[in-house]
């Protein structure tokens, strides 16, 4: 093995790699202004909706309840909503999102609420609305309020006491720490970029230093250096390697950077500290566990883009074998994203997969020793092979000289 | 000095099944000397010259290129060795010195060697001009020009041109024509293979005619008239070669 000839190879490819638009873009201007561009765009965007529609006062009508001036009192009474006078075209005004809701008092509902008979309080929403589904929840909560003061007056007009009906509370607390809450909802998308990025960085660049060496014709000026094809798809391969690191490395720090600003400005403007979903904070101990785990995985992405990309005569077959391969690592990245998804024996070996879920508990603070090892091994094993297949296609000359 | 002994290089195609593209080709070509390999389309000559260059590797059959063998030390033969074709392109986002600087590393040279050796061949090629420019930015005898430079850079003594004229204008063409020149003057062995007839007759001190993967003439073009008959060359070639070809090809 000679180091200086591969050292000799990456060198010359990465000067010429850097001066690929192409790979430029990939690796340097996707990762730095698109990425946090996107993403955190897309949060802002949501927070800032979220946080607007909390601060909206919802119209919402009263249909009915002439004869129940009591309850439209009290509904009137809440002052984070608007009400309007009652009209029948009120499920035409909820679906034009005119109105956000309305609540539908029946015939005699106070006197029915008196004598203790049975009575329907109907709330009209927009299903999946947000806006809608604020103020119906405000509803909820009033109307529950007023059945709890019912149920009391009852009991006190009884002389019963008032646990009757509650005999106990439940409570729920939280004892995870903050980080480990908000690293479990946004963290998770930590390693799932990370490893989209190691994909992505790498594509162009096995593209060009395969098939685009085969359509510019410089494939046989190399092989008749006295490069040894080892050393040659080494050399290939470490700069096919560096940019994938190098995407996922910059995507993550301009990410970092922009999340911190975007925090800041929110912590201010827009929301409490404890609403806050960036409230989270990912430590630098969790950071370079999620990229060690993920370096093997690169190892394999950059092999595997490598051999594909060789077997194809232009650069643009290339890039039909190779872009269906970003859905391939999407899917299963995405699917540990799921709530609910978590480690198992079975999902232990599977590529990609595995890397994301223990990627996903590492974020979040848990260190599970044994799935760590048996992933970190079995990505090595998997990168290992890939690179190995790499380096035999290269020595294949139905494969270099494919017509 | 090149000998090839024996050289066949069978292919699988999908369509054809085993192709013999090159089969039982043996000859010796001296140092000082041209060796031109003529040849139509699909004859062999590429996959001949590419197994001596060591691009391919011969399925049977074997050559000693500059007395290494090169299915044993396939490596020590490509540091012996210059290799120029129409395939063999430059990195265009490479300057014209990198590119040479480049393969002068691979060759195991040193930097200060190095700049010094690109230094004269720059020179002596008149490239001293367009040394810094991006090869995908010069012109076609410019490209030329640094190919030749890529070819030399560490002073080989085969050199091995698979029809370096092909698909360029006279004044490029011309260009490698004077460069095979010289380097038969300074007394490297130079194969090359063509088509193109009036290039044999003006370069080669022996010819050897190919066709079918098999070499069915071999001699100095005096040799070659006194043996046919013929005075012109392409009626050599024709006489030599009809024999073979299928029947409703010659009709």
């Amino acid at each position: 093995m000679s180091w200086r000839n591969i050292g000799i190879v990456y060198r010359k490819e990465l000067t010429d790699s850097l001066r690929d638009r192409r790979t430029l873009i990939s690796m340097v201007v996707v990762p730095i202004v698109i990425m946090p561009l996107m993403s955190i765009g897309l949060i802002t965007l949501a927070v800032v909706m979220v946080g607007k529609a909390e601060k909206e006062v919802p119209k919402v009508m009263i249909v009915g309840g002439e004869d129940s001036p009591q309850v439209v009192a009290d509904l009137k009474a809440m002052k984070d909503i608007d009400f309007e006078p009652g009209t029948l075209d009120y499920a035409q005004l909820i679906s034009d999102k005119k109105i956000r809701a309305a609540v539908d008092i029946p015939p005699g509902f106070d006197a029915a609420v008196g004598h203790g008979t049975d009575a329907t309080v109907k709330i009209y929403n927009y299903e999946n609305d947000l806006k809608s589904g604020i103020a119906s929840a405000k509803l909820q909560k009033k109307l529950g309020e007023l059945k709890d003061r019912t149920v009391k007056d009852r009991l006190v007009s009884r002389s019963l006491p008032a646990n009757l009906v509650d005999p106990f509370e439940v409570t729920t607390q939280n004892v995870a720490p903050p980080e480990k809450v908000g690293g479990a909802v946004l963290g998770g998308f930590l390693p799932y970029f990370v490893i989209i990025l190691c994909m992505t960085g790498a594509m162009y660049p096995a593209i060009d230093l395969t098939a685009g060496e085969k359509e510019r014709g410089t494939i046989e000026t190399i092989l008749c250096s006295p490069v040894s094809r080892t050393h040659l798809v080494l050399g290939k391969f470490l700069m096919v390697l560096t940019a994938s690191l190098c995407t996922a490395i910059l995507a993550m720090t301009s990410m970092g950077v922009s999340f911190g600003a975007v925090k800041k400005y929110m912590a201010v403007t827009i929301i409490s500290k404890a609403d806050n979903p960036l409230n989270f904070t990912i430590g630098i101990k969790a950071i370079s566990a999620v990229f060690l785990m993920v370096l093997p995985l690169a190892v394999l992405f950059s092999s595997a883009l490598l051999a594909i990309a060789l077997t194809a005569k232009s650069y643009k077959e290339a890039q039909s074998y190779l872009s269906p391969l970003v859905i391939v690592v999407v899917i299963p990245a995405v699917a540990a994203l799921m709530p609910g998804v978590e480690i198992n024996t079975r999902m232990l070996l599977i590529p990609v997969l595995n890397t994301s879920l223990v990627c996903k508990d590492i974020v979040s603070g848990t260190y599970h020793w044994n799935n760590i090892a048996t992933i970190f091994i079995s990505s090595c094993v998997y990168a290992t092979a890939a690179l190995f297949i790499a380096v035999k296609l290269f020595q294949r000359e139905d494969v270099l000289f494919r017509t | 000095m090149i000998e090839a002994e024996r050289l066949c290089k069978v292919f699988q195609d999908k369509k054809r099944g085993e192709v013999r593209a090159v089969n039982d080709v043996s000859f010796t070509c001296k140092p000082g000397q041209i060796y031109g390999l003529l040849g139509a389309n699909g004859a062999g000559k590429t996959t001949t010259l590419r197994m001596l260059a060591t691009i391919l590797e011969p399925t049977d059959g074997t050559a000693r290129v500059a007395g290494f063998d090169l299915m044993k030390d396939p490596e020590s033969v490509r540091r012996n060795v210059g290799f120029l074709s129409t395939a063999t392109a430059l990195y265009g986002r490479l300057s014209a010195f990198e590119m040479v600087q480049y393969f002068a590393r691979l060759h195991g040279l040193d930097d200060a060697t190095i700049v010094k050796r690109i230094d004269a061949l720059f020179a002596r090629l008149e490239m001293t001009e367009f040394r810094d420019r991006r090869c995908d930015k010069l012109s076609t005898g410019m490209k030329q020009k640094v190919s030749i430079a890529r070819t030399l850079v560490h002073d080989p003594p085969v050199m091995i041109f698979d029809e370096p004229t092909l698909g360029l204008d006279v004044m490029a063409a011309r260009t490698i024509v004077q460069f095979i020149r010289e380097c038969r003057n300074e007394g490297k062995t130079v194969i090359f293979s063509t088509h193109v007839m009036s290039e044999v007759e003006k370069l080669c001190d022996q010819i050897g005619i190919i066709h079918g993967g098999r070499l069915l003439a071999e001699g100095t073009l005096a040799g070659l008239r006194q043996d046919t008959g013929l005075q012109d060359l392409e009626d050599i070639f024709v006489k030599v070669v009809e024999p073979h070809m299928p029947k409703e090809a010659v009709a």
